[in-house]
């Protein structure tokens, strides 16, 4: 209502439409909008019960993995932390016991970090290349070979879980680091393809072509005109990739072994041990350690990543 | 000695036929201007020229040498696209020496390529700019340049200025005409716009299906169209047809409704018309309107229905005969709606196309 109180005042004062009538009673300016509506009520109503309710299971697990084992044993799930206190976090990190090692995640932490990095590395530059061969050099059976690696993403793993052990033993890699690393890169390669060979076929074909009538070849319009349009997607990829091998399970637990266990299995180890007290201040935070790095990945690229995904994904 | 020569090429995406068997031989320092609706096969065929598609048949010679199977760089060509397609991350000066850099020339001679070719093309300002800061203009000017730093014989332009709006265009389209003269290169342009086509081409080749309709210099291909279909293409306005028949009594005369046409000052291209159903052609600029017509051969009083102004001239829609009849006019001499006035024009200078295969009799 101020709104068109100031409007009425403006067209009064205002020398051009002083002797205009229908100032005060008609529309004039900008539409007037109410904050407080019955329709902002719902929409943010609505937005704030949403966001509770999916920050509380985070809140209860910060406030849980500070507290001291007394204090939990209050059963005041809610209630912040009286004496705060850092000991279950260092426990979780260095000392909790999974088996017969007492070193806690640190260990799963660096295998996690030596499975991840490698294979989400040669995911990313394989299934780059592949994708744009595929969008840009049209060879003979292109179709179906895209094909066939469509058809590989729709396959569910627990059909290649034993195929790939025999595989793996065959090839003397079962149980190590890189043969964990092999089976992440092979099962990342459908959906990056796809991905990649969307964004590189919105990439106008003429600069293509005026790079290779430039002289420029294979490799050198991959390096020097397409790589460096590309660095949205390439988050996108990074996003996925690291956030879908660390926060792996299956393959870890199947493909590794105690000593080449991941965070997320070694972080299980810790929870489901059925000897002794169950420590839920240290459970909560080892949780919250394993689910560290997809999270700080996504605060740092988010931004980028929206804008791949809008680029990439859905046109195309 | 020609420049270009394309030898039978066919190209076939799958079962469709874009290019069919053609030929076109291009001389050394011609401007030859690939003119046609879209889908036409014009694009296609100076993709092929390039080297970015393969022929499915047939052979291209460049400069005397049978480049079919060679890759685009070393064909010897210079191409520009219709939406620029400058390299976004690189600088201007990046975007001309790309090329020469890729060809591994030292670099003393890629600075002084790239130093003349701005300065031809008066960018020099701009060479430290990327290509989002630079007008719509000033990118299709960068791109003449990075073919032009090329040093090569042969220009490919694929719809240089339709990105572009129409004041620059005309500027643009100047300044080709400069370079042209000033370089002396082949230059083989592929365009829509039948303005460019008549002010920058040595000949024109109309395409249509795949196919060159008729390849002439702009003039005889405006007043002597080969078929319906290039005499339609060509001129803006387009031209006036009147469906009819060919009737011979002591000369032919063109027959249709109430109209009768005396054409014993028709050139015609082959002999015995008579009896035929034929299209006559006459465009909106060979009718005189107003003063003048009574001496023009053929008058007729007719009908004003709308009236166009085009700032240096009108256009009077009216109606001959039962078919609409545009004719052109000056401006300061324009009659109202509703007026009858008289119009006159010249059988000679009329085209006639045959009904049913529409060439040119």
């Amino acid at each position: 209502m101020a709104d068109i109180r100031t409007a009425a005042t403006a067209a009064e004062t205002d020398p051009t439409t002083a002797g205009w009538n229908g100032a005060r009673s008609e529309p004039y300016g900008p539409r007037p909008r109410r904050i407080v509506s019955r329709r902002n009520i719902v929409v943010y109503g609505t937005l704030f019960v949403v966001a509770v309710y999916y920050l509380l299971p985070l809140y209860v697990m910060v406030v849980t993995s500070l507290k001291g084992m007394p204090e939990i044993r209050f059963g005041n799930i809610f209630a912040p932390p009286v004496e705060i206190t850092f000991e279950p976090w260092v426990k979780a990190w260095a000392e909790a016991c999974t088996g017969l090692n007492c070193d806690g995640l640190s260990r799963g932490f660096w295998n996690s970090v030596r499975i991840t990095v490698p294979s989400v590395i040669a995911s990313i530059a394989i299934a780059s290349i592949n994708g744009y061969a595929l969008a840009n050099w049209r060879f003979k059976g292109a179709d179906t070979f895209f094909t066939i690696l469509i058809i590989g993403a729709f396959i569910p793993y627990q059909v290649m879980l034993y195929p790939i052990v025999i595989l793996l033993r065959e090839m003397g890699l079962y149980g190590s680091i890189w043969g964990l690393v092999m089976v992440h890169s092979i099962f990342g390669m459908p959906i990056l393809t796809l991905l990649f060979r969307n964004y590189f076929s919105s990439i106008p074909v003429e600069l293509f072509k005026a790079a290779r009538v430039d002289g420029a070849g294979f490799w050198g319009i991959y390096f020097k005109i397409m790589l460096p349009m590309s660095l949205p997607i390439f988050v996108v990829a990074l996003i996925i990739q690291v956030t879908g091998i660390w926060n792996d399970f299956l393959f870890g637990v199947v493909y590794g072994r105690p000593d080449t266990y991941p965070m997320t299995v070694q972080l299980n180890n810790i929870v489901n041990s059925v000897q002794g007290v169950r420590e839920y201040n240290v459970n909560m935070a080892a949780t919250l350690l394993t689910g560290l790095v997809p999270l700080i990945i996504y605060f740092i690229s988010g931004k980028l990543f929206v804008r791949g995904i809008a680029a990439g994904a859905v046109k195309g | 000695m020609s420049s270009v020569i394309v030898r039978d090429v066919s190209l076939s995406f799958g079962a469709v036929e874009v290019l069919k068997s053609l030929n076109l031989e291009i001389g050394k320092g011609e401007f030859l201007v690939l003119l046609g609706p879209s889908g036409c096969g014009k694009s296609t065929l100076l993709n092929c020229i390039a080297g970015l598609l393969d022929v499915t048949a047939g052979q291209i010679h460049i400069n005397g040498k049978n480049v079919t199977w060679e890759e685009p760089k070393d064909r010897g060509i210079g191409m520009v696209f219709q939406s620029y397609a400058l390299y976004p991350q690189m600088s201007v000066a990046g975007n001309l020496s790309f090329g020469l850099k890729n060809a591994r020339l030292p670099k003393a001679e890629i600075a002084e390529r790239v130093a003349r070719a701005a300065s031809i093309l008066q960018i020099e300002p701009l060479l430290a700019r990327r290509p989002a800061e630079l007008s719509g203009g000033q990118r299709q000017r960068v791109a003449i340049g990075r073919a032009l730093v090329r040093d090569v014989e042969v220009f490919l332009f694929d719809e240089p200025l339709s990105n572009l709006d129409a004041k620059l265009r005309g500027e643009l389209r100047v300044e080709i005409k400069r370079l042209h003269q000033k370089l002396g290169n082949t230059m083989v342009y592929v365009t829509h716009d039948q303005i460019e086509a008549m002010t920058l081409a040595d000949r024109i080749a109309v395409m249509k299906g795949g196919v060159i309709q008729q390849l002439d210099t702009p003039q005889e291909i405006y007043s002597r169209p080969v078929n319906r279909f290039v005499a339609g293409f060509i001129g803006s306005p387009g031209m006036n047809f009147f469906e009819g028949s060919i009737e011979t009594n002591s000369a032919p005369v063109f027959k249709s409704g109430d109209i009768s046409v005396d054409l014993s000052r028709y050139d015609f291209a082959g002999p015995g018309p008579e009896g035929r159903q034929v299209e006559l052609g006459l465009r909106p600029e060979h009718v005189v309107l107003g003063h003048g017509a009574d001496e023009m051969p053929v008058t007729a009083e007719v009908e004003v229905e709308i009236i166009e102004p085009m700032g240096s001239d009108t256009l009077v829609w009216t109606r001959y005969g039962g078919e609409s009849l545009t004719v052109r006019a000056e401006t300061d001499k324009v009659p109202r709606p509703g007026e009858r006035v008289l119009v006159g024009f010249d059988p000679g200078r009329a085209s006639i196309f045959d009904a049913t295969h529409g060439e040119r009799l």
